[in-house]
């Protein structure tokens, strides 16, 4: 099984895609020569010619816009949003015709496009450069939200999101495009479907849910956990639409106890959904409150300062903490 | 297939498509803009320009043809106005006056081609064969389409201003690539197609647009900007949205824009065809504008007396389509008296039918309408719709139980 890092996973999903499928094209800024700004599209349009990978105006309201019109006619678009700050151009186009269409069409028309976008921080970037969006997609019903966590995942979840007929949205971590890992290009295993939780450390005294960028944070917080003395187990959410809450209800039923985590704000952010529905679903299995570790409500800071803002070690081993003095 | 689609590089020399323009012949000028024009307002047809000659061709048959849809669509519409205003729809979208620019549009494209509509082109709709009524289920309620768009290619009603333009020329981005496939792989690849976008004065400031443009432009897209320039986006006059005639904005995208006089359906045909024709031919997009006038209020939620001068919709009823093609098929022989009295008839029996549809059609269902929202299996919406129908069963034991209660 070849080892690759999460950039050259996701290429090669891609281009295996477009291998697969002639109705498959890419499109976005700066993706043909040059590869994407994070270079994930290295190499496809020297494979595939500049009809399918395709550079765009610089235009994101069109970019989507116009892969709209394309799915109408049978092509799969998969759109690369070069950051996460720079989708909003798109959000009309994204939450109120992309996300419509099937439904408004009472089921007639399918509007099968991904959009890749890089999302997070932690890279010491400028201004609209280290955001997480993703509740504000998550909000909107029509739309399915996947984030990889490793190389495997980022290999398969492209493949599945381009599959799809729904309209999907790939929150690619940026900071660990670099992150290596195995991936099998034959065999999904257990990644075959994308929007299910995997539980990737089991313990029993407490669950933390995490996904993206923070998995392999929160990964490392239960490690240190354990120096407590507690048994700490670890969800990747890998979907945050739908929400696999079948696999998160499990797992506080066994330890009682949970946290979430992620990047963007805490305020009107998943880590709230996914405490509603645990204590709707498992109360009385509840012995504290859910804790979310999350962003403040502010603006992304400035990069001198991220490390601030952003959960880490320590956040999750605090709220971990919280938890335990119930 | 690399090699069939028009590559980005800029192989037209701009100052060919500007004179590609200019040697188009204009007939009429307003307000010291040239339009198109090949019918004035008396019904005299004038030759001579390059379009004439088109619209010469047609036959008298589908000269006729062209004022029956003109007066089968105002009929339709003056139906919809009354059934919102005897309650039965919620808002109707009066495209009253907008006949010509509709009916000679929608005429010009063919079969294969496909049409982007905005939410007012009843006119386009029976053009590609929608039946009328269907038009009349998004302001009934009961659905946010009604028409399955791929048995005519007239897309849904899209009421975000300018959200579909940009669909529009990805569509025929995805025709050069369906005729590249088809050349690479030695097929067939049937006709050529192209699209038509239409929007409005209005929707011509939405950034969309703009970006539409762009895109249509660096990938020689064959599509077809339609604007209707019908002088009043709601409240706001056309000159607030430009100040230079729309049409000119085309220039600076790199193809040909020009304006047409929207009352005229002969024109506006010819146009049209023209404008889809060097499409196909791989040509690139063309922005049409049609000059018009929206007779009636935006919506019937709209007052227009409050912000446009009695004057001026005098002055342009004047020239209106429908009247000003009847006398020219008049004075040409073409049409009768027996002939418009049919006509009347025929539209008659359309509002008719369409009042008896609009009263027919059934309640809409909020579990169907969830188990739309994903082409594919969803687990929150199957838990959603799982407890709704749970919910909504209690009332029906609750209402069963009355029933039988009521029995005795």
């Amino acid at each position: 099984m070849p080892t690759m890092t999460l950039a050259k996973a996701i290429n090669a999903g891609l281009r295996d895609a477009l291998a697969a499928d002639e109705m498959v094209l890419l499109m976005g800024e700066d993706i043909g020569s040059l590869g994407g700004v994070y270079r994930v599209t290295e190499g496809l349009k020297a494979e595939f010619g500049e009809d399918r990978v395709v550079d765009s105006p610089l235009a994101e309201s069109g970019i989507v816009g116009t892969s709209i019109g394309l799915s109408l006619r049978g092509y799969r678009p998969v759109d690369e949003i070069q950051f996460d700050g720079f989708v909003f151009p798109a959000f009309n186009q994204i939450t109120t015709q992309l996300a419509k269409l099937h439904a408004r069409s009472a089921g007639r028309l399918t509007v099968p496009v991904t959009i890749r976008i890089p999302y997070g921080g932690g890279i010491g970037s400028v201004e609209h450069h280290s955001e997480s969006p993703e509740a504000l997609f998550a909000h909107t019903a029509g739309l399915r939200i996947i984030t990889p966590s490793n190389p495997h995942d980022g290999y398969w979840m492209t493949r599945r999101a381009i599959e799809s007929d729904d309209p999907v949205i790939v929150f690619e971590p940026k900071r660990r495009y670099w992150l290596k890992g195995e991936v099998d290009t034959t065999d999904p295993g257990a990644s075959t479907d994308p929007f299910r939780a995997h539980v990737v450390r089991e313990g029993t005294d407490a669950t933390v849910v995490a996904y993206g960028p923070l998995v392999p944070v929160a990964l490392a917080a239960a490690e240190a956990a354990t120096e407590d003395g507690h048994s700490v187990e670890v969800i990747d959410l890998r979907s945050l639409s739908p929400i696999d809450f079948d696999t998160i209800t499990a797992s506080v039923e066994k330890t009682g106890r949970l946290v979430v985590a992620h990047e963007a704000p805490t305020f009107g952010g998943l880590g709230g959904e996914i405490a509603s529905r645990v204590s709707e679903r498992a109360f009385l299995s509840l012995e504290a409150p859910v804790i979310r570790v999350g962003g403040f409500h502010m603006p992304y800071p400035v990069a001198k300062i991220e490390g601030q803002y952003l959960p880490d070690i320590d956040r999750i081993l605090e709220a971990l903490d919280r938890a335990f003095a119930y | 297939m690399a090699g069939h689609l028009p590559t980005t590089e800029f192989d037209d020399i701009p100052d060919e498509l500007l004179d590609e323009l200019e040697s188009l012949s204009h007939e009429r000028t307003e307000g010291h803009v040239n339009m198109v024009q090949l019918l004035d307002e008396e019904g005299r047809f004038h030759n001579g320009s390059h379009f004439s000659e088109h619209a010469r061709s047609l036959s008298g048959e589908e000269l006729r043809g062209l004022y029956r849809e003109m007066a089968m669509i105002r009929r339709f519409d003056v139906e919809a106005t009354a059934l919102q205003r005897q309650g039965q729809l919620a808002l109707w979208v009066p495209m009253r006056g907008q006949e010509a620019a509709q009916i000679g549009s929608g005429r010009a494209t063919q079969p294969q081609d496909y049409i982007f509509p905005t939410y007012r082109e009843h006119g386009v709709a029976l053009t590609r064969g929608v039946e009328l009524g269907e038009l009349l289920r998004i302001f009934r309620g009961v659905s946010n389409g009604g028409w399955d768009p791929t048995e005519t290619n007239f897309h849904l009603y899209t009421l975000v201003l300018a959200a579909q333009v940009p669909h529009a020329v990805g569509y025929a981005m995805a025709l050069q690539r369906d005729a590249a496939r088809a050349a690479a792989g030695g097929r067939d690849a049937g006709e050529p197609g192209a699209v038509v976008a239409y929007f409005g004065d209005g929707a011509s400031s939405e950034g969309d647009v703009h970006e539409s443009m762009v895109f249509a432009a660096s990938f020689k897209a064959p599509v077809v900007f339609f604007c209707q320039n019908n002088q009043w986006a709601i409240s706001v006059p056309a000159q607030v949205q430009s100040r230079i005639p729309l049409h000119n904005r085309a220039k600076g995208y790199g193809f040909p824009g020009l304006r047409v006089d929207g009352n005229d359906v002969l024109a506006v045909r010819a146009v049209t065809e023209w404008a889809l024709e060097r499409a196909r031919s791989g040509k690139g997009p063309v922005l049409i504008e049609a000059y018009t006038y929206r007779q009636g209020a935006h919506t019937t939620a709209d007052d227009p007396t409050k912000y446009r001068l009695s004057e001026e919709e005098q002055e342009w009823l004047a020239k209106d389509p429908v009247t000003r093609f009847e006398k020219f098929l008049r004075a040409e022989g073409h049409a009768d008296d027996a002939f418009f009295a049919d006509v009347a008839a025929e539209g008659d029996a359309l509002a008719a039918k369409s009042r008896k549809d609009v009263l027919a059609f059934e309640p809409p269902n909020l579990a169907e309408a969830m188990g739309n929202v994903y082409a594919e299996w969803h687990p929150l919406v199957a838990e959603e719709l799982a407890w709704h129908l749970e919910y909504e069963s209690g009332f029906k034991d609750a209402e069963e139980a009355n029933t039988s209660e009521g029995g005795h």
